[in-house]
């Protein structure tokens, strides 16, 4: 590690030494590394000299328009100046002329040698390498241990073996992350039998370094892209290690990429769409090139990897939208282009960041609905006909008598995703909530308590008396539904709905299914393609009150403790049609009938998608019109009763307090992954705090410098030539990374949902990046400010240098957070992180 | 606003010559600068304001040469002065049936209708002086209500309990319910002015007035004791004021065109500079844009804004508009290049200082006076600190009073929770002890419990002891508890210790059980010492003192510090709440926190005598006051954090039903017959509105992707004014509006009031902008405009149907209610006989 670093400081360094006294260092121009991209010149950089020179007249009317700047460094050479087709037109292109013309000819007077230019790609890309080679380094370091489970692989681990073993499961994020940890672990040997079943469980013989290795190999690979993202951005060297470095010292993001987790895979979605937009953002001067194309589709690609992850991809989406919305908004105002051609980037844009996208996010779940075809802990929350592919559920190739007779012991299901099954048990409505009768509501598991008897409404007698004959239910019976535990029937009276006070109280009535006229239910048919009989799973039935008029459904409220937190049933009397009030009949029992096999309606492929983002959004954004009370539903539903289905994030762990947006950027408080005691072995997920309050520091500093330029050029101020390029470098490439921090960071602050700390590092990434930019920026400027000293020069120089070094160092100090400490904690005065706890909040 | 000759400036006059360049009909935006002042004779003084300072306006950069100046002083001199008011009879007009629309048979009905019986209970608390928290909204809406009843001469003494009591007959229902509605019917004639300062038409701007005119939901919610009126008049208010101040700023700099226009600009601008020597002296003096009217205006923006966030948060909505509207002008003065460095950042700080600084100060002001107001302990008081408890008279003040305020060794105290959630309550301990065995089968101490109790009680007493020593009294002199210092606490009645060990709590199995050491005599040994840290010792002091210390207490063995769950006990517990120790600190969190609020030196040896002298009210002195800004914060605070826990409610609906008026409010049903208010809104305005906003959408569009392609349909000015109008209004209504998707608390119809007005502004807009630029021949302008006719005309039919259900002065039959239930979702009344 050590000699790592000082090979890299070898390498900036050694080219500081002064090469004579002239007054202008004498550095060699090189042609575009990539093609039609002007960069900066290595030795420049290493002589600490300002390298960006004057942007002609011309070009910077082409930069105010909002494009990337493409040209800010030198390297207009003449064989570069192709026409920009169809973005900056004629008289752009005459503007440019003369300057470029004498550019051109000046440059043509010190064409580099080959041989320098050579080297200097040489050294880019060995400088690349090396940025990979330590972020490799440091995120495999030490990557078995601990070898036990480490907070939320308990989830993420436990759903790549549901692939492993293709069982069925729901979760709320996309599938895509778990698919390619499954993927990683079958590939690795990982046979799916590990439970995951807590954190602290040993793996023992089981595989998981396969698993661990995949996420920490992408996670690794977000330095390197950091890397070529800001250099693209602001064509600076200096500031892509300084972002590379802040990125591979940061010992969150070490912690968060070692382990079977999605965020490595997210984050690396997410900076290698930012990557490729960058790359296509700086081809636009050749549309529809091949590069062109290339990078544009790639970061079509990488936009549904992100969404495939975790929704937070949305953000990126968001952010690649602006931009290309902005980027077409100048070319719609380029007249010099026709309709046409921009028809065309239009079209080629929405076919690669639009379709493109979308279909391979349904190729996933296409993938995820292909290999999942067993029956599992997630089968409750979808409807039947879901249901009905899934091999082991008993709704898979069911055999049940397909008409519902009089007699027949049924359950009945909203069709509303995630309501689940009509629900009656012993327990009465409390004091004051309507008439203290019989709780009836939904619920979201199979169980005894969801089984009705379908039965006439005016006889008590046992339709199931073998000396009567099987009559059949038909649309606009009127029928009394019996609970089968209770003997209790379904009825509804005036009295206000516990939750819903426009709408009417159900409940369950009678003794041994003698009630009042108030239990007569008319079933009414609402599909009637099957006749008006009514059949299983097909037939989408609904129940009408017959006294008061009103429909049964559930409101999809969540009833109060006392109602077990299952979900309300209301009788409504408005009569809308909403598939709250609309049921099926899922499982019957009639032994009077013959059991056939039933074709259950195989819902096509854009159904069970639909149905399963319904179910997702359901969950994940219980919305203000449903008034799902936060976290208790999904905690008693998701974790208690199907430990399957606990995830993060949805309700707050015990003994942790959960934090809050504002703690993120300042690294208030870690996440404890491993270990709680002194003999422990302890993993605590912490940023780097130097990094990271240079971070906070960078955010001030590039919004006051930003708003000093845009003041400054919005009076009309003339700035010299060297700084115009430098602020167009702050304001368009650094606004980008802004762009992207705020992006990813202040949506948080409108959800409602459980928040955890690691939920910041794709803004955190950003905010590296723009760190990167912004101190490039700012020492160039200073090194500018002061160029009549001698000091100039090394002012630049050193501070990079010293940013990178005080990066590395403070990792040094702080790594154990990641690669996991023993022995007392920091309180102690023994322990080797005594001194480091910075933070009262900081528990290690 | 009423006509007043007298009033130099600010009351805003028309000029008759406005009215003639009204009736032209839609001339585009004519130049009405050059005209009406050089028509006249110089020595007529017009009182000139607002749009009628439009003529003036155009020049007020140019500067008199001293010699005409002088000149015309001298005619000053020799002909006698005239003032001519002008006065624009269309606002008077609407001024008036506006009033009349929402002052007619006001005190009808005489009873509580709706939310008055909400907002009728904090009148009375102000009637009474007695603090009170609301959650709702900040104080100063509150406070206008009350100075109605003020007014009045209310005395607060009637009981706000249910809707459609009978009003006793101390309440001046007319007098509280003024404020509102005179807010409600000036709104009438401001958005007039308003769309009169967008430029746009005089028909236009009759319009916009008569449609917020006869629209029924803002009637019906003005003329009740409601806020929602008074909101949308300040939102308007400074949304006028604001246009007329940009006005007046941007007359300055239009460049003079022609040279003879500029010669008359020139001569009248000396005009104006005679008017300056006359009337205020300054006005001559200061460059144009610092003219008193243009600080009036400025600084009126401000204040605008910051009574509209005062009445309700929402109004914060229409002030970032506003700041936004305001930041984009800013903007484009900095673009100025022609300003000086100086004058622009004068300009910056003029803005700054009015639109910021002044909200902030009227923000503080509403809870200065708010806090001044209530001085007196209430129902609420519970919510707050003890401090801020304290500093109200009567209540924890007088329990307090003459408390000791350092806490010594020996001190008996009442330790309560800062956190305060789910209630306040302090730490108590009673002699039942845990359960041997929990339900779900794991053990206990069995020792005695300790809980958090939210009432005062006995048992709620402590003794702080020194481990060192024996006595439970204080010494003389008494030495004072200080940070860092290890104690003892025993509980007052029982004589145990307050004690923690390695036993999980009942509730939360990580943390550590808290009780009250009972020796068993088996291996469990006492560890009763903790160590006392002050956790706001940087602002208070070292020293343990009463009410003020916020402390925390740390065990010494396990380091576990004492803490509020805040899960309810069992009935074995007696539903009190669970206090554990926490081993496991994530840092400071408030319900690790304790301060004392009762507090007496203890003086009995004796056990017996103790427990009489803990069963006695304190008393003792000690005078304290808290800063303003303190109260305020906390106040501020505690009304953002407080939730109302009934979060349904049969009215309440969805932002998604008030577009298209889905739903209803019933607000008052008479007892006998069927007569009812509803909050129900005109259909055909609020259909119209929204399909306003579409069409402006969409043709605002159209036109920027043409203009993008440099095909300019529109001129530049009437752009300009498009654009302009579009982002007040049809902004106004997006700000107002979409907010409430992300809003989790329980909504009603009345929230969408404020969203609607802009909405109602922006109709008239985008009609006058498709008469004259869409409609290309005159046939089908005649043909547009016959059609608006008759458009409004089935406006005021509808109004007129259901007037009987805005004013309930009229019981209609059953069948006659049916029939104006146009959709099923209205909730409309019938009474079955």
């Amino acid at each position: 590690m050590l000699c790592a670093t000082s090979r890299l400081l070898a390498a900036t360094a050694l080219p500081a030494q002064p090469r004579g006294g002239g007054p202008a260092p004498r550095c060699r121009r090189r042609e575009l590394h990539f093609p039609g991209h002007p960069e900066l010149s290595l030795c420049d950089f290493l002589t600490g000299q300002l390298v960006r020179p004057s942007v002609p007249a011309g070009r910077r009317a082409i930069l105010r328009r909002g494009r990337m700047p493409p040209a800010v460094g030198r390297g207009l050479a003449g064989s570069e100046l192709r026409p920009r087709r169809g973005c900056c037109g004629p008289q752009a292109a005459r503007a440019l002329g003369p300057d470029v013309a004498t550019e051109a000819a000046a440059r043509s007077l010190k064409r580099p040698a080959p041989g320098s230019r050579r080297f200097e790609a040489a050294a880019r890309w060995a400088l690349l390498a090396l940025v990979t080679l330590l972020s490799f380094a440091t995120r495999f370091h030490r990557l078995d241990e601990p070898p036990h489970i480490c907070w939320d692989e308990t989830h993420f681990g436990k759903m790549g073996s549901y692939y492993i073993n293709r069982t069925f499961f729901f979760d709320v994020h996309p599938p895509l992350g778990k698919m390619l940890i499954g993927l990683a672990g079958y590939l690795s040997g990982y046979d799916g039998t590990f439970l995951f079943q807590k954190p602290g469980d040993k793996y023992e013989h089981h595989n998981y370094m396969g698993m661990r290795g995949f996420c920490a190999f992408l996670g690794s690979l977000l330095v390197p892209f950091a890397y070529l993202t800001v250099l693209e951005l602001s064509r600076s060297l200096p500031a892509a290690l300084l972002s590379a470095a802040l990125l591979t010292f940061d010992t969150g993001c070490l912690t968060l990429s070692q382990y079977i987790l999605l965020d490595p895979i997210l984050m690396f979605f997410i900076m290698a769409a930012m990557l490729s937009m960058v790359k296509y953002n700086s081809c636009a001067d050749r549309p529809f090139s091949a590069p062109w194309w290339f990078w544009l589709s790639l970061t079509g690609v990488n936009l549904a990897g992100a969404l495939g992850v975790k929704f937070v991809g949305l953000f990126v989406i968001l952010q690649v939208g602006w931009n290309t919305v902005s980027d077409l908004w100048h070319l719609f105002g380029d007249l010099s282009l026709s309709l046409v051609t921009m028809g065309k980037h239009l079209t080629a844009r929405i076919l690669c960041l639009i379709v493109l996208p979308l279909a391979l996010y349904t190729a996933t779940y296409a993938v995820h609905f292909m290999v999942l075809n067993k029956s599992g802990p997630g089968d409750g929350f979808f409807s039947s006909a879901f249901q009905a592919r899934l091999s082991g559920n008993n709704l898979h190739n069911a055999s049940v008598p397909e008409h519902l007779a009089y007699g027949s012991v049924i359950t009945v299901k909203n069709l509303r995703m995630a309501i689940g099954y009509l629900h009656s048990h012993r327990h009465l409505y409390p004091e004051g909530v309507g008439a203290r009768q019989q709780q009836v509501t939904t619920y979201l598991h199979k169980d005894y308590n969801n089984l009705w008897i379908i039965k006439k409404h005016n006889t008590n007698s046992d339709p199931l008396d073998p000396s009567f004959p099987v009559e059949f239910v038909r649309h606009g019976d009127i029928i009394r539904l019996e609970h089968k535990e209770t003997s209790r029937n379904l009825h509804s009276h005036y009295h206000e709905a516990p939750l819903t006070r426009k709408h009417y109280q159900v409940t369950g009535y009678g003794i041994n299914g003698t009630g009042d006229s108030n239990d007569f239910w008319r079933i009414e048919v609402v599909n009637r393609k099957f006749g008006n009989r009514i059949k299983v799973l097909r037939s989408r039935i609904r129940f009408i009150h017959l006294v008061t008029g009103c429909v049964l459904g559930s409101s999809g409220k969540v009833l109060p403790k006392w109602g077990w937190e299952q979900l309300e049933v209301t009788c409504t009397p408005y009569l809308k049609e909403t598939l709250n009030s609309i049921w099926n009949v899922e499982d019957h029992i009639n032994p009077k009938l013959p059991n056939i096999s039933l074709d259950v309606l195989q819902p096509s492929f854009p159904e069970i998608l639909l149905e399963s983002h319904m179910v997702m959004i359901r969950v994940l954004w219980p919305s203000p019109f449903d008034d799902f009370s936060k976290s208790s539903w999904l905690s008693t539903n998701l974790d208690h009763k199907s430990l399957a289905m606990g995830n993060n994030g949805l309700k707050p762990k015990d003994n942790e307090f959960t934090s809050k947006p504002w703690h993120w950027p300042v690294n208030y408080q870690g996440l404890r992954f491993s270990g709680i005691n002194d003999t422990d072995f302890r993993v605590y997920l912490l940023g780097n705090p130097v990094v990271w309050w240079l971070n906070l520091l960078s955010i001030a500093l590039y919004l006051l410098s930003g708003s000093i330029i845009a003041v400054a050029v919005q009076r009309g101020a003339h700035l010299p030539a060297e700084v115009e390029g430098l602020s167009q470098v702050l304001l368009r490439g650094g606004g980008q990374l802004l762009l992207g921090w705020t992006l990813h960071y202040f949506p948080f602050f409108l959800m409602g949902r459980i928040l955890y700390f690691h939920h910041y590092f794709p803004a955190m990434l950003f905010s590296s990046m723009l760190t990167g930019v912004l101190w490039d920026t700012l020492l160039r400027l200073c090194a500018w400010s002061l160029s009549s000293s001698s000091l100039a020069r090394g002012v630049h120089v050193v501070g990079i240098l010293s940013l990178l070094l005080g990066t590395a160092y403070s990792f040094y100090l702080f790594h154990p957070l990641a690669y996991g400490m023993v022995g007392p904690l920091a309180q102690d005065p023994r322990s080797p992180m005594a001194g480091l706890r910075w933070l009262e909040s900081w528990d290690f | 606003m009423r006509p007043s000759p007298s009033a130099p400036a600010g009351a805003a006059n028309r000029a008759s010559s406005r009215a003639e360049g009204g009736s032209e009909g839609r001339a585009v935006s004519p130049p009405r600068a050059a005209g009406a002042c050089n028509g006249r004779r110089p020595r007529r003084i017009r009182g000139v304001a607002g749009r009628g300072s439009g003529s003036a306006g155009t020049r007020r950069n140019a500067r008199c040469p001293p010699s005409l100046l002088f000149y015309k002083m001298l005619g000053f001199l020799q002909r006698p002065v005239v003032v001519t008011a002008d006065i624009n009879l269309n606002i008077v007009a609407l001024t008036a049936v506006g009033l009349l629309s929402r002052l007619w048979r006001l005190a009808y009905p005489r009873a509580v209708v709706f939310d008055e019986v909400y907002y009728g209970q904090y009148i009375s608390f102000y009637m009474k002086r007695i603090f009170f928290l609301d959650g709702s909204g900040p104080p100063f809406g509150h406070m206008l209500l009350a100075l109605g009843g003020y007014l009045g001469g209310f005395d607060g003494n009637f009981l706000w309990n249910r809707i459609g009591a009978e009003y006793s007959s101390n309440v001046p229902v007319w007098s509280l319910r003024l404020l509102p509605a005179l807010a409600g019917a000036l709104s009438v004639p401001m958005a007039y002015q308003i769309l009169w300062e967008l430029r746009f038409s005089h028909c236009a701007a009759m319009g916009a007035a008569l449609l917020m005119l006869i629209e029924n939901a803002l009637i019906t919610q003005s003329r009740l004791m409601l806020l929602e009126s008074v909101l949308i008049f300040f939102n308007l208010l400074a949304v006028l004021s604001y246009l007329k101040f940009s006005n007046s700023q941007k007359h300055s700099r239009v460049p003079p065109a022609d040279p003879e226009r500029a010669r008359r600009r020139v001569a009248s601008a000396c005009i104006r500079a005679v008017l300056g020597e006359l009337f205020p002296a300054l006005l001559s003096a200061l460059p144009r844009p610092f003219s008193p009217s243009w600080w009036f205006w400025l600084a009126l923006t401000g204040v605008a804004c910051s009574c509209a966030v005062g009445i309700k948060y929402m109004g914060v909505f229409t002030y970032l508009l506003v700041l936004g509207v305001a930041g984009v002008h800013a903007w484009h003065l900095i673009g100025d290049q022609t300003l000086s460095n100086v004058c622009v950042l004068c300009h910056l700080l003029a803005r700054a200082v009015a639109l910021l600084v002044i909200p902030v100060i009227m923000y503080l002001l509403f809870f200065y006076v708010h806090l001044v107001l209530l001085c007196r302990s209430g129902p609420h008081d519970q919510i707050m600190s003890s401090a801020f408890q304290a500093s109200l008279e009567g209540g924890l003040a007088r329990i307090t009073q003459g408390q000791p305020l350092e806490v010594a060794y020996g001190s008996q105290v009442t330790l309560r929770n800062v956190f305060g959630k789910p209630v306040p309550c302090w730490l108590h301990s009673h002699q039942n002890t845990y359960p041997m065995i929990y339900e779900n089968g794991r053990g206990s101490s069995h020792q005695q419990q300790v809980t958090c109790y939210p009432f005062k009680d006995v048992n709620n007493w402590w003794i702080v002891k020194d481990p060192g020593r024996h006595q439970l009294v204080v010494n003389d002199p008494p030495r004072p508890v200080r940070h860092g210092d290890v104690v003892q606490l025993v509980h007052g009645m029982t004589t145990r210790f307050l004690n923690t060990h390695d036993v999980a709590a009942p509730l939360s199995p990580h943390s550590q059980e808290v009780s009250c050491y009972i020796d068993y005599n088996i291996s469990m040994p006492a560890q009763n010492l903790w160590r006392l840290e002050i956790v706001n010792r940087e602002s208070s002091t070292d020293v343990w003192k009463t009410i003020l210390s916020e402390v925390r207490f740390v065990h010494v063995n396990t380091s576990a510090i004492l803490k509020l769950s805040g899960a309810h006990l069992p009935d074995w517990g007696f539903r009190q709440l669970e206090v554990v120790g926490e081993k496991l600190s994530p840092g400071y969190h408030e319900s690790m926190v304790w301060n004392v609020e009762e507090h007496r030196y203890g003086k009995s040896q004796e056990q017996k005598e103790r427990e009489v002298e803990l069963h006695s009210p304190t008393q003792m002195d000690l005078s304290r006051n808290l800063s303003f800004m303190a109260r305020f914060s906390e106040l501020q605070w505690r009304m953002l954090t407080v939730r109302s826990d009934d979060s349904e409610h049969k009215y309440s609906s969805t932002p998604l039903d008030w577009v298209t008026l889905d739903t209803n409010i019933a607000y008052w049903l008479h007892p006998t017959t069927s007569a009812q208010i509803h909050l129900l809104g005109n259909i055909v305005i609020w259909a119209s509105a929204s399909l306003a906003t579409v069409v402006y959408t969409l043709l605002l569009f159209w036109y920027l992707l043409r203009r993008r392609r440099n095909i300019c349909d529109l001129p530049e000015d009437s752009w300009l004014r498009w654009v302009l109008a579009g982002a007040l209004c049809a902004g106004g209504w997006a700000v107002n509006y979409l907010p409430f998707f992300m809003m989790e608390k329980t909504l009603f119809l009345y929230h969408y009031l404020p969203a609607l007005t802009f909405q109602i502004l922006l109709l008239p807009v985008v009609l006058q902008h498709v008469s004259d630029h869409l409609c290309r021949s005159q046939l089908q302008r005649s043909l547009f405009s016959a059609l608006v006719v008759a458009w409004y005309s089935c406006a005021c039919h509808v109004f007129n149907t259901l007037c009987p259900l805005t004013y309930g002065d009229k019981s209609l039959s059953p069948s006659e209610l049916r029939a104006l239930r146009w959709k099923d979702s209205w909730d409309i009344l019938i009474r079955k006989h």
